[in-house]
């Protein structure tokens, strides 16, 4: 995979991203490095933009070096959604000031953090008490005749993650939805600081609970990348199921949780059974549940191979499942037209996964940034009708093409464990590389930088989907009713911990 | 005489009182063997009610009576209600004041009695919820009195123990257009009042999307446990009601103690019954979207109408 830099100056910024954007790139993820008196190009604050586009997959990094004294950069929010953010999370964790930003509020700032603290600057130190929150930070008030607001959260009354939604209502009709989430930041990137690529696979894996795969297997591959590593053919297929297997058991969750949220029970009770089932597949696969473990920087591992017999029992009653749910015409009524998210809306906010393609993109990390060829078994299912239904529908076709998938991989999978042992680096050199993978959820990525000859960890920084589909939930749910908001808000079911790092 | 009609509205309310949290209970046993799941017992409710009853009591701040009332006032035109219905026998001190127009009245008055106390606490769920609460009350209480009415035409008096006891001395009046139209439309406006499916879900924990918890979110300790009772009883005398109207059969209709006793148990066996059926039908049912559920509820308004008019025209009077 073909990684191009280029170092240029904050002026040229602009100009470069904007030509990249119109090339069809995509802004994969924006990373802040501080560097020390001992890196190559001296003391600086750098800033990489990591811009993506397949296939052919393309990768293409821009490095910006600034002042360390005051880093200040031009903002490009005006060119791409998605930069606007990452620019905020750099302001709030890094302190790096985005020059006419079109919203300069704090993003992942949490409400104590004591002023002029920044998380992720070297000088930072231990995590400091929670001292006087840094000014009032009021919500947008939506005026006018019969309008009122609803607090949720961010304690919720289920075992969900914490967020704080305010809706401003007429009757019964959302006006505006104001998500603040940003409670659980856990300084997932400042712990990777310093460890040794295995020391910090659990870190990956724990991005995000449900995620484990996806988000070990972008750090795996960016490692190894970094470190001129070629994993072996077999680790690399061991791959392939070990992240089906995740979107399997994620997506067969979601589908009865759906049914659940509109009161049908029944079904979310079978779904959890085959969910279940699964679950117990994959812990024969790997030893672990939640298949933490199976994959390694250098390759893989698998406890066995699950049977194809077993998996085409299984994709039976899910299709039964579908079936049973799409005939039911108040599930049905209750899907429809639910919640839309327009093409327009979706490219413009960068979405990716599921969500993005309900609404008609096809955006898919196994198609633009293969690590395995999958040959002609993968399909990318899209529909274009950006609603609940249409979110189910993906979900639903995607667990068809999953099995699909898995029944391929099996015929050519063998019990064992495949990894190539990372080449050990250069005394005081540094290196880095990327991994983009489609997650259950949609496309992750990580860029890691490593330095000396047990490739310490300098800088890793990840990049969960569900950073770039949140802002798309409040555009969805513009004109819908309240008490469509929880079915909604599971049709995306976006991660809380994977955005917050 | 008297007191054995005395002892029938007396064990009326006792029964109910006792039942319902055991009609929950079974409900809910139901569902859950009907999804795969063991389900905690028929008991569960009245466990639940022992909790709450033993802890503290706590109201929020800023609530005022309305907030400290309606859960008192809840269960008791629930109770009075339960000694009204005939639902054991028609022949009770009280039965002369069985009044359909004031059985429906009293359940309105603790619809609305709940709904105050909702908006008394301020929040937005619980002005959410009352209106929610509000809006389907609206449409659901004159569902029920024209139903009712329907019934009430052949007998030619609102007096729900001569409707009962009508439909004891002349069982086709049941089973005519009128009877069943109206019963159709009871049952609907039953699940609408009492909260369940498809108007409803019982057992959400989603906030945004409840009616009834909504408003009583703020409920807890002993006035929760109140809450609760007043729902179940209130789901246990409508199924009552409900069955007394559309299946009278072994109410008794004269004093004697072995009547009341066999009508009782057969009360029971009813209600058991029309619960389970609900609560195995519930497992097949979806909620639907709030703006259809004035459907719905339209849908059962017109049933009671066709009722009241069938009525009036197949007697000839």
């Amino acid at each position: 995979m073909p990684r191009t830099v280029t170092d240029i100056g904050p002026d040229e910024l602009p100009e470069r991203a904007a030509d990249l954007l119109v090339d069809g790139h995509r802004l994969a993820l924006v990373a802040a490095h501080h560097d020390g008196p001992s890196a190559p190009g001296g003391p600086a604050v750098r800033v990489v933009y990591l811009f993506a586009s397949g296939p052919p997959d393309t990768r293409t990094e821009l490095h910006v070096r600034l002042d360390p004294k005051a880093p200040e950069l031009p903002t490009l929010a005006h060119l791409s959604f998605p930069a606007g953010r990452f620019e905020r999370e750099m302001r709030d964790l890094h302190g790096i000031v985005p020059l006419d930003h079109p919203l300069p509020h704090r993003l992942v700032r949490h409400f104590h953090w004591p002023r002029g603290w920044y998380p992720m600057h070297p000088d930072a130190g231990p995590p400091p008490p929670f001292a006087e929150q840094e000014g009032p930070y009021p919500f947008l008030e939506v005026e006018g005749e019969g309008v009122y607001e609803i607090p949720v959260g961010p304690v919720h009354a289920g075992l969900i993650e914490p967020g704080h939604f305010r809706f401003s209502v007429v009757g019964e009709t959302i006006i505006k939805l104001k998500a603040r989430l940003w409670f659980v930041h856990k300084g997932i990137e400042k712990l990777m600081e310093g460890r040794t690529p295995d020391r910090g696979l659990p870190l990956a894996e724990r991005v995000s609970g449900d995620t484990a795969v996806g988000h070990a297997l972008a750090y795996c591959l960016a490692v190894e990348e970094a470190t001129g590593t070629r994993v072996p053919e077999d680790a690399r297929r061991a791959r392939a199921l070990l992240l089906e297997l995740e979107r399997l058991h994620n997506h067969v969750a979601d589908l009865g949780a759906l049914c659940n949220d509109v009161g049908h029970g029944i079904l979310n009770a079978r779904a959890q059974h085959v969910r279940e089932q699964l679950l117990r597949l994959n812990q024969e696969v790997t030893g672990h549940r939640l298949l933490r473990g199976a994959v390694v920087p250098g390759g893989a591992a698998l406890c066995s191979v699950p049977g194809t017999a077993r998996m085409r029992v299984l994709g039976r009653e899910i299709g039964d499942l579908v079936t049973l749910a799409l005939g039911h015409t108040t599930v049905r009524d209750r899907f429809t037209g639910t919640a839309r998210l327009d093409v327009a809306a979706a490219r413009d906010l960068g979405c990716l996964g599921y969500v993005a393609r309900a609404s008609g993109l096809s955006a898919d990390a196994r198609t633009r940034h293969p690590f395995h060829d999958y040959g002609p078994a993968l399909t990318v299912p899209v529909h274009t009708t950006g609603d609940v239904l249409a979110r189910f529908l993906v979900r639903a076709e995607e667990i068809d093409s999953s099995l699909a998938l898995v029944e391929e991989l099996n015929e050519r999978l063998i019990t064992g464990r495949w990894v190539a042992n990372l080449a050990p680096g250069r005394p005081g050199a540094t290196a880095a590389g990327t991994g983009i993978v489609e997650g259950w959820r949609g496309t992750i990525t990580t860029r890691v930088e490593l330095r000396g000859r047990d490739h310490t960890l300098t800088r890793v920084k990840t990049a969960d989907p569900s950073f770039f589909n949140w802002p798309a939930l409040p555009v969805a749910l513009a004109d819908t009713i309240v008490p469509d908001f929880p079915l909604t808000n599971k049709s995306f079911n976006l991660s809380y911990a994977g955005n917050d790092l | 005489m008297k007191a054995i009609g005395t002892a029938a509205v007396t064990a009326q309310v006792v029964l109910v009182v006792a039942g319902a949290p055991l009609l929950a209970g079974t409900m809910r046993q139901v569902r859950a063997r009907m999804e795969g799941r063991a389900g905690p017992g028929v008991v569960q409710p009245w466990r639940d009610l022992r909790k709450l009853l033993r802890k503290e009591a706590i109201t929020p701040i800023g609530t005022g009576p309305a907030f400290r009332v309606a859960p008192l006032l809840l269960v008791a035109t629930t109770a009075v209600v339960a000694a009204l219905v005939p639902l054991a026998s028609t022949v009770t001190p009280v039965s002369g004041s069985a009044d359909l127009i004031l059985v429906v009245a009293l359940l309105a008055l603790g619809t609305v009695a709940l709904a105050l106390a909702g908006l008394d606490t301020g929040t937005a769920f619980g002005g959410m919820g009352a209106s929610r609460e509000m809006t389907v009350a609206a449409l659901v209480e004159p569902t029920i009195l024209l139903a009712v009415f329907a019934l009430s035409i052949p007998t030619g008096s609102t007096n729900l123990s001569a409707i009962v006891s009508g439909g004891i001395h002349d069982p086709v009046r049941l089973a005519s257009p009128a009877g069943l139209l109206a019963t159709a439309a009871l049952a609907v406006a039953v699940l609408a009042e009492t909260g369940r499916l498809p108007v409803d879900n019982p057992s959400t924990h989603l906030e945004l999307t409840m009616v009834h918890e909504a408003m009583v979110l703020e409920y807890a300790g002993p006035d929760l446990a109140l809450v609760e009772l007043g729902a179940q009883m209130r789901l246990a005398v409508l199924l009552g009601l409900l069955a007394s109207l559309s299946a009278p059969w072994g109410i008794a209709t004269t004093a004697s103690p072995a009547a009341l006793a066999l009508a009782l148990v057969l009360l029971t066996a009813k209600v058991a019954l029309l619960g389970s059926a609900l609560a195995a039908a519930e497992v097949f049912w979806a909620k639907l979207r709030l703006f259809r559920v004035p459907e719905l509820l339209a849908g059962s308004f017109l049933l009671a109408l066709l009722a009241v008019t069938a009525s009036y025209f197949l007697t000839g009077e």
